[in-house]
């Protein structure tokens, strides 16, 4: 059963990102990339990241690309807009080069580089005690320097973003 | 039974497809989203090493990850808003200034 989701799931959220890559209109692109979100969200639960899921869809599915989708229409671009294109050749390379990074990366997947020392958050543990409640509990103990600095970051980026796209500073 | 190659392979598929798109496409916005498509496959392996190795930090990590996502987005879409109302495009090929 968690096998066949995961092969479903790998095939739409692949076949999605393709045809992100390759659509011409932006705003059906943006939908594809939902659609690969949605997917990555699932593959979260069958990790046992309850939590990280449920960000996924409300932060990226949600609030990301709904502002991706703002944009779009508030720029108002024809589809046409790609029919400029000062390098037509770079294709066919590039989509060499993909499959040569791909190659690269299966390598060192299936090199024994990748083992790591065993933690101590057991998916028992884990599910005795909550997801929520210990990333929560890790964010605010261990991880409080970082987490104040994000918050720190998310205010640089609202005064930043908001600066850049004034009409008159 | 889905072993942690089967995570670490999709994520590079999705890796690999989001470089293409950088490097094919012409359009900023696609572009965009085809960073946040790395972003994600990244975050699929955070995610499922953490789980594989029993640990708690890979989660953490995805988390800090969607904030600087989040982040960079409406920074991102913001500088992409400011060059359309200067050039009246956001094809790439057009944003040629700094070209010597």
């Amino acid at each position: 059963m968690e096998a066949y989701l995961f092969y479903i799931m790998a095939a739409v959220s692949v076949t999605a990102a393709v045809y992100l890559i390759f659509e011409e209109n932006p705003v059906f692109s943006a939908l594809y990339l939902i659609q690969t979100m949605v997917c990555i969200a699932v593959l979260y639960i069958l990790l046992e990241a309850q939590f990280i899921a449920a960000v996924q869809i409300i932060v990226y599915a949600g609030a990301i690309m709904v502002l991706f989708l703002f944009v779009i229409m508030l720029l108002n671009l024809n589809i046409k807009e790609e029919t400029k294109n000062a390098l037509p050749f770079q294709k066919i390379p590039a989509i060499f080069m993909g499959i040569v990074l791909f190659t690269a990366i299966c390598v060192v997947i299936k090199s024994k580089l990748l083992q790591g020392k065993q933690g101590e958050y057991t998916t028992a543990y884990v599910n005795s005690v909550g997801n929520t409640k210990l990333i929560g509990n890790l964010l605010f103990t261990d991880y409080l320097l970082p987490f104040e600095i994000t918050s720190i970051l998310l205010f640089v980026a609202a005064i930043g973003a908001i600066m850049l796209a004034k009409r008159k500073l | 039974m889905i072993t942690l190659t089967h995570y670490l392979v999709l994520s590079a598929i999705l890796f690999t497809l989001g470089v293409v798109g950088v490097l094919i496409r012409r359009n900023a916005i696609i572009i965009f989203m085809c960073i946040e498509l790395m972003l994600n496959a990244v975050n699929l392996s955070f995610v499922a090493f953490a789980h594989y190795l029993n640990s708690m930090q890979g989660q953490l990590f995805v988390f800090f990850t969607m904030t600087v996502a989040a982040a960079e987005a409406a920074v991102g879409l913001a500088i992409i808003v400011a060059v359309f109302r200067n050039k009246e495009t956001v094809n790439i090929d057009d944003m040629n200034i700094m070209k010597w």
